[in-house]
């Protein structure tokens, strides 16, 4: 015998954690299915939450224990070329006490663990070392249930809530959500290096539980339309490398090659210096923006998080809308509870928040953003290139007066880029982010 | 049949690291996972209720998280799971789990006899392989080790027959029950657990025992009963890579030269000789 469940959630990460949470405290009965050993066991980010979108979902989650690494004070944004760079920071000191944990860092091996482990409580049943292999569907069509790679291993729910992520075989199994283009993501690597606390106090300028994100663009990835991050965690750096999926199969760079590359910039290897290679792994981002979410309900059915495409490219901002989006879910299904009617009208509620909300907002403002930065591969190569060769120029001394070196550094310019193409790139740039 | 599986909740060891410095185990950060050879062990307790009936109870001695395993036995089918816990039974060697295990079995006597308690044959982190047969001893139980296949168990007459590994083989005994069985990995493959067994087991109680529930004596358990004193912890050296055959240039002379190692070792040419006279 089938067991009926009110709610299945596919999926036991930020997003359908956080529709457990809500579901739970409204008494809805949920199980909650995850491939991995244990939550968190498979999941993979750069490893920034934000604290706005967490409270909604649990007021008290730092006197609960949430494991948090450190509280981001400063935001750094490096242009790199091979050999150097610019870099701006941003440091202020309301992060430190009235913006306190508006972002910080965690391992989400941990975090994703112990966020599951707070539904205990409410009555949710977290299900791991189980995949969803498809879903149970009735004659009208209608999602009635999940199937899973368990003997016995079907259960039927009123409603089921797809947060299994941005590399979902149930996705494109089902085909709510088709296999995302090249285009739409990104390959990541990700490694992370063990180095004592006060080590990266120095390194980073920050006081003991503070953090700092550097968020890096240039030539480091290669050409390819890309970016790495540099994200300080107690004791360990996490140190992150990307590229459009499109631009990899063009380019046949190898992602590892590209990250040890990076560890080895000037700007860079200080910083990693000494430092061990903990933990090594790759994931997909789901950078397609606003033009790339699939329907994210249907009768029976929600889709959630990244498995929904739910990402801002621009700001790294993923985990927050995967969160929210979760939320949200849950709140819809709780609507569709009370009026008893599971098709896409009774879970309406669900793309009305979402519309109404900075998700949509967001992503439509950006929507634009991820063809720009396909369309114009010079913010890759050539500009950060001339970049650096401007700011080199002026700062050697060497006798040829300021205005000389005006004119070779124009020169060099317009020797590499055209003004019609200098002016296209910044109407495109600005169109597509403002 | 009733049956008890004693498990044990060990750091998986593939991913422990020894500190080179101060020669002991780094656990941070590793993951808990039921000793493999216990696995076994409750695999094989499953399938003799599913052929010849009876219960499967899973016991552990742990601190509390030790909860989890017993959790994964009775989703794989284990119909209770029993913890033993309690500050009175930390820093146990093997003596003092050997007792503390056969005073709980001793306990589980009263509603129904035992006829088996299966144990893996070790544990990954100790490797002692004591527990097993210091149960049976406690308990006044037959001992089988390192068992690789139970042939065969008679109910109306009580006995065992089993397969187990020994020196350069096996070897097929029998005896009388109730026994204590350790047990080889290739004993039986472990088995699945379906999605009802495992909703279920996320929503059973664990039965906590402590030591007044078993009446141990408080002597003889945890640190008090443990002669053991670890001394010290080292990793061995690194063994050095065997002979290398060089075949680019002369690979007949390369043969040979690996042929004429070979042959000299007795044990391989016993082996080859056996398998070439088959």
């Amino acid at each position: 015998m089938r067991e009926q469940f009110d709610v299945a959630i596919v999926g036991a990460g930020p997003a359908g954690i956080s529709a457990a949470h809500v579901l739970g405290g409204r008494g809805i009965k949920t199980i909650v299915f995850e491939r991995g050993e244990y939550p968190g066991a498979k999941n993979i980010s750069g490893g920034v939450l934000y604290g706005h979108d967490l409270a909604r979902i649990l007021p008290d989650f730092r006197e609960k224990g949430c494991p948090i690494e450190r509280n981001i004070v400063e935001s750094r944004l490096w242009y790199l070329s091979n050999d150097g760079g610019y870099s701006v920071a941003f440091r202020d000191r309301a992060f430190c006490d009235r913006l306190f944990l508006n972002a910080f860092t965690v391992g989400r091996a941990r975090f994703d663990r112990w966020f599951a482990e707070q539904t205990k409580e409410k009555g949710i049943l977290v299900v791991c070392s189980t995949v969803v292999t498809d879903l149970l569907r009735d004659a009208r069509g209608q999602v009635i249930g999940v199937m899973t790679d368990r003997p016995e291993g079907d259960v039927k729910a009123r409603v089921v809530l797809l947060a299994d992520g941005i590399n979902s075989a149930l996705a494109a199994k089902t085909g709510f959500r088709p296999e995302p283009n090249p285009h739409d993501v990104a390959l990541a690597v990700k490694d992370v290096i063990e180095l004592p606390e006060e080590l990266i106090n120095e390194r980073f300028n920050v006081e003991t539980g503070q953090g700092v994100t550097t968020e890096i663009i240039g030539e480091i990835t290669e050409g390819m339309d890309g970016v790495a991050v540099i994200y300080t965690n107690r004791n360990s750096l996490s140190v992150c490398i990307g590229a459009n999926l499109s631009d990899f199969v063009k380019s046949r760079v190898k992602p590892y090659e590209m990250l040890e590359r990076l560890k080895e910039h000037p700007m860079v290897a200080p910083l990693i210096r000494g430092g061990q290679s903990k933990e090594y792994m790759a994931h997909w981002v789901a950078e397609g923006g606003y033009d790339s979410i699939p329907g994210l309900s249907g009768n029976g059915y929600l889709i959630a998080g990244d498995s929904g495409m739910l990402f801002n490219a621009l700001h790294r901002e993923g985990s927050n809308m995967a969160m929210t989006s979760g939320r949200f879910a849950a709140e819809a299904i709780v609507e569709a509870f009370d009026k008893g009617d599971f098709s896409s009208n009774g879970l309406a509620g669900y793309l009305e928040r979402l519309d109404g909300s900075y998700i949509m907002e967001d992503l439509k403002k950006y929507r634009g953003f991820g063809k720009f930065r396909l369309e114009h591969h010079e913010l890759f190569t050539t500009l950060p290139r001339l970049h650096s060769f401007a700011a080199r120029e002026m700062l050697t001394v060497d006798g040829v007066s300021k205005k000389e070196k005006q004119r070779i550094i124009w020169k060099a310019i317009r020797k590499e880029i055209s003004t019609g193409k200098m002016i296209r790139l910044f109407r495109h740039g600005w169109g597509s982010i403002k | 049949m009733n049956v008890i599986c004693c498990l044990k909740q060990v750091p998986n060891t593939a991913e422990v690291k020894i500190d080179p410095e101060t020669n002991t185990l780094i656990r941070a950060g590793v993951e808990s996972i039921t000793n493999p050879y216990d696995t076994v062990a409750l695999e094989a307790g499953l399938i003799i209720k599913d052929k010849y009936g009876g219960t499967v109870t899973a016991i552990s001695m742990g601190p509390p998280q030790a909860e989890e395993i017993l959790r994964e036995a009775i989703a794989l089918g284990a119909d209770e799971g029993i913890l033993l816990s309690d500050r009175a039974f930390a820093g146990a060697d093997t003596l003092a789990t050997s007792y503390t295990l056969a005073k709980a079995i001793q306990q589980l006597e009263r509603p129904a006899p035992v006829d088996l308690v299966l144990c893996g044959k070790q544990a990954i982190d100790g490797d002692t392989a004591q527990v097993g047969p210091g149960i049976a001893t406690r308990l006044g139980y037959g001992q089988f080790t390192y068992v690789a296949e139970i042939r065969e168990i008679d109910e109306a007459k009580r006995r065992i027959t089993v397969k187990r590994k020994v020196e350069g083989g096996f070897e097929v005994i029998r005896g009388p029950l109730p026994a204590v069985l350790t047990v080889e990995l290739d004993l039986a493959k472990p088995r699945r657990a379906s999605l009802p067994r495992l909703i279920y087991s996320l929503r059973t109680g664990i039965t906590l025992w402590n030591a007044e529930t078993i009446h141990g004596d408080p002597q003889r358990l945890g640190l008090k009963g443990s002669p053991t004193w670890v001394k010290k912890i080292f990793s061995p050296p690194l063994k050095q890579g065997g002979p290398v055959f060089d075949a680019r240039k002369e690979p007949r002379r390369a043969v040979e030269d690996c042929l004429n190692i070979l042959l000299a070792d007795e044990m391989f040419a016993w082996h080859f000789l056996k398998r070439w006279e088959r």
